[in-house]
């Protein structure tokens, strides 16, 4: 049975390294600014999508919802 | 006739676009931005969302000061020679264009190794090589593509200031306890009334002892760390002899540790271990979800947060250099640039002064100045370059001496008893009370159970519920007035809104509009041919007020004019065929100034003979009366002008019978105003804008200033109105009165919750299990009836 303290130091184990993931990822600031990182992560995908065709439509939609 | 659109700005580009890669621009400085971004592979800008770019101002010679190596040395985060490290507000931050195109600055400077941008905060950090390029580089740059960063003294004065976020820590602490002692909590819940003695199950019970020293374990960081400022805040109240509700929160606190730890030492039973944690937890997440803070707002300015770093001084040989404002004397000369704030009083020298008060007064017509007039610190010049001698220093000055006064230096929360503390009071004497009777009554009975229950009745009446029902009440109503653009300091200013008796306004700028639509002649008739000449010569004129003139009046002919002339400062002129006509100032139009007019007016002379002059109002913002009729009826009114008594007529007018005007009033009489009613036992909520009622906005109750632009200007404040919103403060204030019921009526429920959990104590019944359910059930229906009932209450408000 004494499994059972086997079990109980692995649980506990995972458990503080979620929690010291925790303490890390606040101490590096990651939790001051929660909404700017969800627009940036959007970007990196358009900007490869854009390199070969530059000055699409878009402009075109621009003008037509500024009127 | 369609109007065509700045590509850039979005502006609406008059009757001039500038054509330039098949798209409009409505300016030079829009198609210069244009041209620095597709040049340099950024024109994906315009596709994320269009129209997003702001015209650039740039003003010659504006950031020589940051040539200054004492001043970068003060506004960089980070400088070791050869890498700086800079944070910039930038107002102008608006949507996801202006992230993607500020975190490509290295695509323009490549001396910028790495550029972040804190949206909330509308802020943008930037790294870059110093020896290669310089801050002044770097701000010019970002002024170049109508990203001109904010820097004012409060930047230079400030010390680096380190994030607080222990609540985060202290919140993850009692949340990864809590969930951990839950777990280890299980062998106990299954095999509730067992023990070696009367054969329980045999593993549970044989591993007892290891699961409930690591819930204690795991409980002390809860009560020692997570926990500590309840036993901070209840040991200051109690030495300033205050009940509040952290004394009995404290008490529980720590009467759930030490019981728990005695039952374990002693093997009476498993403690309650979860019961502590996930107390600490609730009470902690209660106060994270009150911390709204509108991070791109400041409550705190004072004038440094106006005022700039630098000047330029003129020394005795002639020439110029860039000096700290601080280190201005008496008697020194300074050159102010256009769009330069005047940093001190002082006497214009040289040059025509066109004096913008707004910071100060609210008042968005400009001043004109000549040689020889005093000018007041604040003012900024909007008309080319003058020179002045300092009257004072810059701390001595008319407005800035403003906060010597001991108002600025005090805490206005300490002051107050927020409803918790005041209903905390009655309750800790109450559970102490029935936890003293049912001590003495088992002392009486059965010795051996009396402290039992005196220690289940503090751990059961932990008012756990009752401190959530606040935070998240006012806390989800702050978030509900932030949506309406209604946005407060904190949670207890609701609670002193709602206690409002008094209300005080401001006048220019709060009740009245900067906006100018309203004009009135006055003089001589002028014909119809006159008029068609005006109108005419008005449309090529491109000054505000011509605009809004040329819109006033009756549709004319368009007919070309032989003659056009601008003359900057000072007014138009135009002729047609033989007739001549002059519009602008008096001087301008051969009108003598005698008296010297507050109102601002376009004067009108053709052919040299006067004619007369349009006056243009203050307009007063739409449903005043209405906002002041229905305020009028619970609230005491009054209006507070530094403005002469010419609109008095108007006032009464428009206010409900026997409101008080009180006008000429200067800052510090607007202060002491609140004062005195305060000291009548008046609870004065002031509504102002401008930094001469900073100092009234302190004193008050409530200080609410009203905002054109929220993200620019407001004075310290505890809540800041967007201005179009000001028709609805009332409802607002109504709204907080009623936020106020919703907490009594939370405060019934738990007390319900209460009144079940010690009927379990005081009879000496409670067990772990109970104490597990009943903590979280009570916590968990106010937090849910508090946020339904919010929700409820901000649908109904505009």
């Amino acid at each position: 049975m004494s499994v059972i303290y086997l079990l109980l130091a692995i649980s506990i184990c995972v458990a503080i390294v979620f929690f010291i993931a925790f303490i890390i990822s606040v101490k590096s600031g990651q939790y001051d600014d929660s909404y700017t990182p969800s627009v940036r992560m959007l970007f990196e995908d358009e900007l490869v999508k854009k390199a070969p065709e530059k000055k699409s439509e878009p402009i075109q939609l621009n003008k037509s919802l500024n009127n | 006739m369609s109007t065509t659109n700045c590509y850039h700005c979005g502006e609406d580009c008059a009757n001039t676009p500038i054509d330039f890669d098949d798209k409009s621009f409505c300016c030079n400085g829009c198609k210069t931005v244009y041209e620095i971004f597709s040049t340099n592979n950024l024109s994906y800008y315009y596709d994320i969302q269009s129209a997003a770019g702001a015209t650039p101002k740039i003003v010659e010679g504006k950031y020589d000061f940051l040539a200054s190596e004492s001043i970068v040395e003060k506004l960089t985060e980070f400088n070791d020679g050869a890498m700086q490290i800079v944070n910039l507000y930038i107002p102008h931050i608006h949507c996801s264009s202006c992230i993607w195109v500020l975190e490509n600055l290295n695509k323009i400077n490549p001396a910028v190794s790495n550029s972040q941008v804190d949206f909330p905060k509308k802020t943008v950090r930037i790294t870059y090589a110093s020896d290669i390029t310089s801050l002044k580089d770097i701000v010019l740059l970002l002024a170049h593509i109508g990203y001109e960063p904010y820097i004012s003294l409060d930047d230079y004065d400030q010390k680096k200031k380190s994030v607080n976020r222990s609540l985060l820590y202290k919140l993850g602490i009692a949340g990864f306890a809590f969930g951990n002692v839950m777990f280890l909590s299980f062998p106990e819940y299954f095999d509730l009334a067992s023990n070696k003695t009367n054969g329980g199950e045999y593993w549970l019970n044989e591993y007892e002892g290891v699961f409930r020293w690591l819930m204690f374990t795991f409980s002390l960081p809860v009560v020692f760390y997570a926990g500590k400022d309840y036993f901070i805040s209840a040991f200051k109240g109690l030495r300033s002899k205050i009940l509040n509700i952290d004394v009995p929160i404290a008490l529980g606190i720590l009467v759930l540790f030490v019981r728990s730890t005695l039952e374990i030492i002693f093997d009476w039973g498993p403690g309650f271990f979860d019961s502590l944690t996930g107390l600490v937890f609730f009470l902690l997440l209660g106060k994270f979800f009150q911390q709204k803070t509108y991070s791109f707002l400041s409550f705190e300015r004072d004038y440094k947060s106006y005022f700039p770093i630098a000047v330029t001084r003129i020394l005795s040989n002639g020439k110029e250099e860039t000096t700290q404002i601080y280190t201005i004397e008496r008697g020194d000369r300074l050159l102010i640039r256009n769009e330069e704030l005047i940093p001190v009083d002082g006497i214009l020298i040289n040059g025509n002064a066109k004096i913008d008060y707004s910071f100060v007064t609210g008042e968005s017509e400009p001043v004109y100045k000549t040689s020889g007039d005093k000018i007041f610190a604040g003012g900024k010049q909007l008309n080319g370059a003058i020179e002045m001698d300092a009257l004072k220093t810059v701390s001595q000055s008319y407005l800035t001496q403003l906060w010597s006064n001991a108002v600025f230096q005090e805490d206005k929360s300490s002051k107050f008893q927020t409803l918790t503390d005041s209903i905390g009071k009655r309750f800790t004497i109450f559970v102490l009370s029935v936890a003293f009777l049912s001590a003495g009554f088992w002392i009486y009975f059965d010795s051996s159970k009396a402290l039992n229950v005196f220690t289940a009745v503090l751990i059961i009446a932990c008012p756990c519920a009752i401190a959530l029902a606040s935070p998240f009440t006012l806390g989800n109503m702050l978030r509900i007035f932030g949506r309406k653009k209604f946005y407060l300091k904190d949670t207890q200013t609701i609670e002193q809104l709602a206690q409002i008796d008094t209300a005080i306004f401001d006048k220019t700028g709060t009740i009245t509009t900067s906006k100018k639509s309203v004009a009135t002649y006055e003089g001589m008739q002028l014909t119809e041919e006159e008029e068609s000449l005006l109108k005419n010569t008005l449309r090529a004129s491109n000054h505000p007020l011509s605009r809004i003139l040329y819109d006033l009046l009756s549709e004319q002919n368009i007919e070309t004019l032989d003659e056009f002339e601008e003359h900057i400062g000072k007014g138009i002129e135009g002729t047609l065929k033989d007739s001549r006509i002059k519009v602008g100032s008096a001087n301008f139009v051969g009108k003598n100034q005698t008296e010297a007019s507050e109102s601002t007016a376009v004067h009108i002379s053709t052919n040299e003979i006067y004619k007369g002059c349009f006056v243009f109002k203050n307009e007063y913002r739409e449903g005043i009366s209405e906002l002041f009729n229905a305020m009028s009826k619970t609230i005491q009114l009054a209006i507070l002008s530094g403005d002469n008594e010419g609109e008095k007529q108007r006032l009464e007018q428009l206010l409900p019978k026997l409101t008080p005007l009180y006008f000429n009033q200067k800052p510090s009489d607007k202060l002491q105003f609140i004062k005195s009613l305060q000291e009548q036992g008046k609870k004065v909520m002031m509504v102002g804008d401008g930094l001469n009622d900073a100092g009234a906005l302190a004193q008050s109750n409530v200080g609410i200033a009203i905002s054109e632009n929220v993200n620019i200007f407001s004075p310290a404040c505890d809540g800041i109105l967007d201005a179009t919103r000001f028709t609805e403060l009332f409802s607002y204030i109504v709204a907080s009165k009623k936020a106020i019921k919703i907490i009594k009526w939370s405060f019934i429920l738990s007390l319900a919750y209460n009144v079940v959990g010690l009927y379990f104590a005081v009879t000496g019944q409670l067990e772990p299990v109970i104490a597990a359910i009943l903590m979280p059930l009570s916590s968990v229906s106010v937090v849910a009836f508090t946020t339904v009932a919010t929700n409820l209450l901000g649908k109904k408000l505009k």
